[in-house]
């Protein structure tokens, strides 16, 4: 079995941090003032940590990734933020270069980790087809072959002679996905680029890439779609902090990776987070399901339970509790006490006990959410006063189909049903879409 | 697709130059999008090549050939200062574009793989264009002042390729270095202010005493704003060959140090830009 086309042998890359500057890089000035310090520090045979309190450290951003692609293999890359799923696409595109291992590739590749990369506002965008086509690697003969197709995909033909700083976002995207999509190389790298424009040019790019993997070249993947990722892949690789977590059939390292959701959906508190007179204190907490089950995860639409065990030191007569959500983008979603919609809590017996509390009539938009919360009694005192101890996460929700749903898309969803009425002219049918809630509530 | 390839720490060098010409297109490409941008708007694309040059050629015959009356060996002053604003601005503008080429096109550094030494290179192109236009106003000096060129018109090419190489080979110096410690962007607009004045634009470098000439040949865009005076005005302004190698050698070693420091320094562009 030598017919790779790309083998990844213990690829590594490792980043030194802590040694920037307040403004996101270096100036010379800053190494020149640091100098001597750093030399006496050598001569004092100390090293890797600063007097400045700023500590130098290596972070292995991929660590020890291996693996082999062979012809028309489509591997999907899944994991958390900051995971190394672009690191590794980096790599893989020589982008940046491993500090360890080694990668062997056999063919063209086209590498895609943002859509438009070059576009320059003041060309058209028939110049920009040519510009960008050439720095994602396109030959001018191939561009000047394939320039109808793309024009026709992008569905701009109107305004080819028009510099694309006059364009619409949506337009500028539409473009630029369009060139991206006639690549010509037998391998692929594609970065989350199909998370934007808007669910019907989402759509149109998942089927493009449906196409591109039928033709059997070779893809590797990277996506919080994880729907897209079980269409399209054949396998998939699961990389938690650097390493591989899971290889394997993209079905089931998808569900496995769903999974572990729901395993960080149960926890204890760290004393830090806690504070409070200590009358009651919080033992561990659960995110389930509104069936009260941690697997699967709740989904766009679904209750949201929250079941915390509690140990109570001293009898309470009466309290009340105070609840907050954030959302994934930070947006304080709610922040409402008990007092005010009229639940009465209390009175405590010592011992242990269960609090459920039951988040619905809300669809959470998919994503990390922060919950705090804390409680008092009728005098003021603070039994328990926890900020964002404890997180949820809401999954992808059939609800939208493949389009891929985050944060851009607002903080909650609303139900909306749009109706017409048939003495008007216009739409012909009650249409359902989604819309997002406020931006931000205050 | 028999080729295959390696990716390994530090195993960037072995297809250097192959890659380089597998990416020849972007190249052409790159420089296009810059003239192409810059003359969008003819009328101003035109009239900024050719006033710039234009501006300074009065200020500095008036400066120097009137108030300072310096001497000109018989040319015309006008002449004179506009045969050194020729090379001079190409030189500056060049350096200015190549050393901020990388900083400037970060995204596409952070996003895309390609030989980093399209970018730097390309910068240059638009202002060999820019200078082609002004060469024009030279020509209009020329027949105003009743001065015909020579067979010397020929050596003009490889001085205005002497010029490149030195604006590209300190461009790679201070792009890559501009990479890595931001502060460097303000020296060059400084150096190359100061480098109008201590470069022979103003009046000619004869004026310099015989016993400071080689050591003024240091500046090796003495070498070659003597050499495009001689090659423009004839027997009126005679070379100093050693001070004229000088330059030579100098550019040379600095494109070649360049190169080098580039070279080492690119494959990490993407982790610290």
């Amino acid at each position: 079995m030598s017919e790779f086309v790309v083998r990844a042998e213990g690829v590594g890359k490792k980043y030194v941090i802590g040694h920037r500057g307040a403004y996101g890089y270096v100036a010379l000035r800053d190494v020149l003032a640091a100098g001597p310090g750093n030399m006496a520090r050598r001569l004092a045979g100390r090293r890797e940590r600063s007097s400045g309190g700023s500590t130098r450290e290596e972070i292995w951003a991929v660590r020890d990734v291996s693996f082999d692609l062979v012809e028309g293999d489509r591997l999907g890359l899944i994991g958390r933020n900051g995971a190394g799923k672009s690191t590794l696409l980096k790599i893989l595109s020589r982008i940046t270069e491993p500090s360890a291992g080694r990668v062997r590739i056999r063919g063209r590749v086209a590498s895609l980790m943002e859509v438009g990369t070059g576009f320059h506002p003041e060309l058209t965008g028939r110049e920009n087809v040519f510009l960008n086509g050439t720095i994602l690697g396109m030959r001018r003969a191939e561009i000047q072959r394939k320039f109808d197709e793309i024009v026709a995909f992008s569905e701009v033909e109107k305004f080819l002679d028009t510099p694309v700083k006059r364009y619409s976002s949506g337009m500028y995207v539409r473009l630029a996905f369009a060139v991206a999509a006639h690549l010509e190389q037998e391998i692929l790298l594609v970065d989350e680029v199909l998370a934007v424009g808007d669910a019907a040019f989402q759509k149109k790019c998942l089927s493009k890439m449906g196409q591109v993997a039928r033709e059997g070249r070779t893809v590797v993947f990277v996506s919080h779609n994880l729907v897209a990722i079980e269409q399209l892949c054949t396998t998939a690789l699961w990389i938690g902090g650097g390493s591989i977590v899971e290889l394997g059939k993209a079905s089931d390292v998808v569900a496995h990776y769903n999974a572990s959701f729901a395993a960080s959906a149960a926890g204890t508190f760290s004393p830090s987070a806690v504070r409070g007179d200590g009358s009651v204190e919080l033992t561990s907490y659960m995110v389930t399901n509104a069936v009260g089950s941690v697997v699967p995860i709740p989904v766009t639409g679904e209750d949201v339970l929250i079941q915390l065990r509690v140990h109570v030191r001293e009898r309470i007569q009466r309290l009340a509790m105070d609840i907050s959500i954030e959302s994934p983008t930070g947006v304080l979603l709610t922040n409402i006490n008990t007092t005010a919609i009229g639940q009465e809590l209390g009175p405590w017996e010592p011992g242990d006990r269960t609090v459920t509390i039951r988040l619905g009539s809300v669809a959470f938009m998919p994503g990390a959410h922060r919950v705090g919360l804390s409680m008092y009694g009728p005098d003021g005192r603070a039994y328990v006063d926890l900020v964002n101890g404890i997180t949820f996460e809401i999954g992808q929700s059939a609800l939208f189909g493949t389009t891929y749903i985050d944060s851009r898309y607002g903080c909650v969803y609303t139900k909306i049903d749009v109706a017409t009425d048939s003495s008007g002219s216009a739409a012909p049918e009650p249409v359902r879409t989604q819309s997002s809630g406020p931006q931000a509530v205050q | 697709m028999s080729r295959e390839i390696v990716i390994e720490p530090g195993g960037g060098h072995r297809r250097y130059w192959r890659d380089l010409w597998e990416f020849r297109e972007l190249f052409v490409f790159l420089a296009w999008r810059d003239i192409s941008v810059r003359y969008k708007q003819t009328i101003i694309g035109v009239a900024w090549s050719i006033l710039q040059p234009v501006v300074t050629m009065i200020v500095f015959t008036i400066v120097f050939g009137r108030l300072a009356a310096l001497p000109s060996g018989g040319v015309p002053y006008p002449l004179l200062v506009f045969s050194a604003v020729l090379p001079w601005q190409f030189f500056a503008t060049s350096l200015t574009a190549s050393s901020d080429s990388l900083v400037s096109n970060r995204e596409m550094i952070s996003k895309i793989y390609f030989p980093r030494l399209a970018l730097p290179s390309s910068a240059i192109i638009v202002h060999l264009v820019d200078m082609l236009i002004a060469f024009g106003v030279l020509l209009a000096l020329m027949v105003f002042y009743q001065i015909w060129p020579t067979w010397r018109f020929v050596a003009l090419v490889p001085l205005t390729g002497l010029a490149a190489a030195f604006a590209l080979g300190s461009g790679l110096w201070f792009a890559a270095l501009n990479v890595r410690y931001r502060d460097f962007r303000y020296l060059v607009p400084f150096m190359i202010q100061l480098g109008i004045y201590v470069s022979p634009v103003g009046f000619s470098s004869d004026i310099v005493p015989d016993n400071l000439r080689f050591i003024y040949s240091l500046n090796p865009m003495v070498g070659v704003i003597d050499g495009f005076r001689w090659a423009i005005l004839g027997q009126d302004a005679p070379l100093y060959v050693p001070g004229f190698v000088l330059s030579i050698l100098l550019v040379a070693i600095i494109f070649a140090s360049g190169l080098r420091h580039f070279r080492g320094t690119e494959r990490s562009f993407a982790d610290v830009i």
